[in-house]
């Protein structure tokens, strides 16, 4: 292995094989969350009288789930992995990112424990219960600081890695974005205002989090496992620099022709229009780099998942950028079409970029190969085929629903003929959650599979 | 161009002056312009008549209200349903009145509950649409009023000890919320846009 170089030292394994561990456990419970809330749309869910479980409560599990438990885990795993190598700093303190994880993991089975006991917020992808979010922020400030300051700052040999930018700007954002998206809407502006902040915290969120961070994964993987550098460096200027720009100003494109102020809903179209920009170098840059070796793509199941990440993003912002407009919105805002879109980008982009640095961490954290190659393959294609197929369901669906509002079909009308299309969405959940318990599984093989052969070594 | 890739310009361009303008002119300034705007919700003074087999004290009702606002968030109601109403896709022509910034501008708003999906119908204008006992009907068992409606049922909210079943406080409560969404609008006539009541012209089969 070339890449394991003598600056293994920088990176605390046991500390992001923990993340990385905890991550893909929670990312089962937001599939099996998802899934069976899925079943009360075809009038299937399974504990219907059951309080601590009403699918109300469920979903929020789910949401949650994806953001602050399976996301926040893996990716903070992986800058922790990813920011040392890149700045030959290692993090501020080992200990300290173990307090971190340990402060952040409580907290995280704290909200999931709460939301189905009833202590859910109002607020979309805030719903971690009021008196946790203080304690999260805390918690998400410590791990900032513990990359930030350990890592880029002592690290600064500039000019950095393209990676470094997006981090660095995303661990400002993250906490910022939260205390602002948890803490205004709950207590400062009612009604209106704090729709205002909600619209900015949800897209920030992905926008100023996700995305940022998810990027500099790509960014990172891209040069190490093509072997050849990244196409244009230019072109990364320009997607890093429209990020920062555009995407703070996509605010209020959640709440379209809602009772905010209609320039503030007009400033957030253009914003979100000039997304495009950023998408494009992007994705170019991405498809450019592994053009020039296709045949690294078909045979590195890492490289594989990257690419339909690459994709979906391409996609998901196409996506975006049209059915942000206001005479689009008329029709798809409220449907199936949004909760397409969503998966999409948090499953089809983000989790599949994540799921090919977890692939290519493998053999660093455990010291062996994967445990089994055909398992790999089948979570691969269970994922990717699950994704497109809800996607493209759902999105079908949202078109249904939205032009029979529109034709002012009896609301029950439109429930009845969203059915087919809710059927086939738990289909491909079902697709998806078969994925990630392969993928599981094989991670745990992986552990033991070492184990067993240092136990021999030791032995011999 | 080194200059953008600087530890310094990143942090203070990208990481907070980019989000810090963002925030303050796209997020922090439209809040405090629609923070001005006066509360065009009326102060509620007494008891509806249909409540007041529930309630003998107007303090009661009052807290009610706000009890079932906590029920309709904790239940997470709003991932489903809705509260505000756009000008466009027919909205006015199925629930009502177009949402206005000055009807949200109460503590019963805060936090919001605009919502960002129909699964069921937006709520805003439901006061009066259906009486008490249709909602507690539907809340017990969706299927006894709907029977195709995929919402699910919420019987801990009632009495299953008596036939049929009581509602409890909770359901009491979650159904005053309901009922005063949209009560201040004075001189609409409820019924008016109620799809329930607009005569469909009699599909094929039934010809």
């Amino acid at each position: 292995m070339q890449a394991q170089t003598n600056d293994d030292h920088l990176v605390s394994l046991p500390l992001v094989r923990a993340h990385i561990f905890i991550s893909v456990a929670y990312a089962l419970l937001v599939v099996l969350a998802g899934l069976t809330y899925s079943l009360q749309f075809i009038d299937l869910y399974p504990f219907p009288k059951f309080e601590f479980l009403s699918p109300g409560r469920v979903r929020m599990v789910h949401t949650q789930s994806v953001a602050y438990a399976w996301l926040a885990n893996v990716f903070f795993g992986i800058m922790m992995y990813m920011v040392p190598k890149l700045t030959k700093k290692p993090i501020l303190s080992e200990g300290f990112g173990w307090f971190c994880f340990w402060v952040y993991n409580a907290l995280v089975v704290g909200a999931v424990v709460l939301i189905l006991g009833g202590y859910g917020q109002a607020l979309e992808w805030g719903e971690t219960p009021k008196i946790l979010d203080p304690f999260i922020a805390i918690a998400v400030v410590c791990w900032v600081v513990n990359i930030l300051v350990g890592s880029i700052w002592r690290g600064r040999s500039e000019p950095y890695y393209v990676s470094v930018w997006y981090v660095l700007a995303a661990l400002l954002w993250t906490p910022l974005v939260y205390v602002m998206g948890n803490f205004l809407p709950e207590y400062v502006f009612p009604g209106t205002g704090g729709a205002t902040i909600t619209s900015m915290y949800i897209h920030d969120l992905v926008g100023l989090f996700v995305t940022p961070v998810g990027i500099a994964m790509a960014y990172y993987l891209l040069p190490v496992l093509m072997k050849k550098p990244l196409y244009s460096h230019a072109l990364s200027l320009i997607g890093f620099w429209g990020l920062a720009f555009f995407y703070p100003m996509n605010s209020a494109h959640h709440f379209l022709w809602s009772p905010i102020p209609m320039w503030t809903q007009y400033a957030s179209i253009v914003a979100s229009v000039g997304v495009h920009v950023v998408v494009y170098t992007v994705v170019f840059n991405i498809f450019a780099t592994m053009a020039q070796d296709w045949s690294k793509v078909y045979e590195n199941i890492s490289l594989r998942f990257l690419f339909v990440g690459a994709l979906s993003y391409l996609v998901t912002c196409i996506q975006c950028a049209i059915h942000v407009t206001l005479s689009v919105q008329e029709i798809i805002h409220f449907t199936d079409w949004v909760v397409g879109h969503a998966h999409l980008v948090l499953f089809g982009t983000f989790s599949f970029w994540a799921f090919a640095f977890i692939y290519y961490l493998i053999p660093k954290l455990f010291g062996t190969k994967v445990f089994s190659k055909s398992m790999a393959e089948w979570h691969f294609w269970l994922s990717t085929l699950g994704i497109v197929i809800m996607d493209i369901d759902l999105m079908c669906a949202g078109l249904v629903q939205g032009t029979m509002w529109k034709g002012l079909s009896p609301f029950i009308e439109t429930v009845i003929a969203s059915k087919p299309y809710w059927w086939i969405r738990t289909f491909s959940g079902v697709a998806i959650l078969t994925g990630e318990v392969i993928f599981l599984i094989n991670l745990v093989m992986t552990y033991f599979s070492n184990k067993q052969k240092n136990s021999k070594e030791v032995t011999a | 161009m080194k200059n953008l890739e600087r530890f310094s310009t990143i942090f203070l361009v990208a990481g907070l002056i980019s989000f810090l303008v963002a925030f303050t002119v796209l997020g922090v300034w439209p809040a405090f312009m629609t923070d001005e705007i006066k509360n065009t919700a009326p102060e509620i003074t007494e008891i509806p008549e249909s409540f007041r087999e529930y309630f003998d004290d107007l303090d009661d009702y009052k807290a009610a209200i706000f009890e079932g606002r906590d029920i309709y968030v904790k239940e997470a109601c709003w991932h489903c349903h809705s509260q505000y109403i756009r000008p466009v896709g027919r909205e006015p022509e199925r629930y009502g009145l177009v949402a206005t910034p000055g009807e949200y501008q109460n503590d019963l708003n805060l936090p919001h509950l605009f919502g960002t999906r129909r699964v069921g119908p937006d709520l805003s204008r439901e006061a009066g649409k259906r009486t008490n006992d249709w909602h507690f009907a539907h809340l017990y068992n969706p299927k006894s009023t709907e029977p195709e409606s995929v919402m699910p049922g919420y019987s801990w909210y009632f009495d299953e000890s008596v036939t049929p079943p009581k509602p409890k406080r909770g359901a009491v409560a979650l159904v005053a919320y309901l009922q005063q969404l949209g009560a201040w609008q004075e001189g609409i006539l409820k019924n008016q846009y109620d799809m329930n009541t607009i005569t469909m012209p009699p599909s094929p089969e039934e010809q």
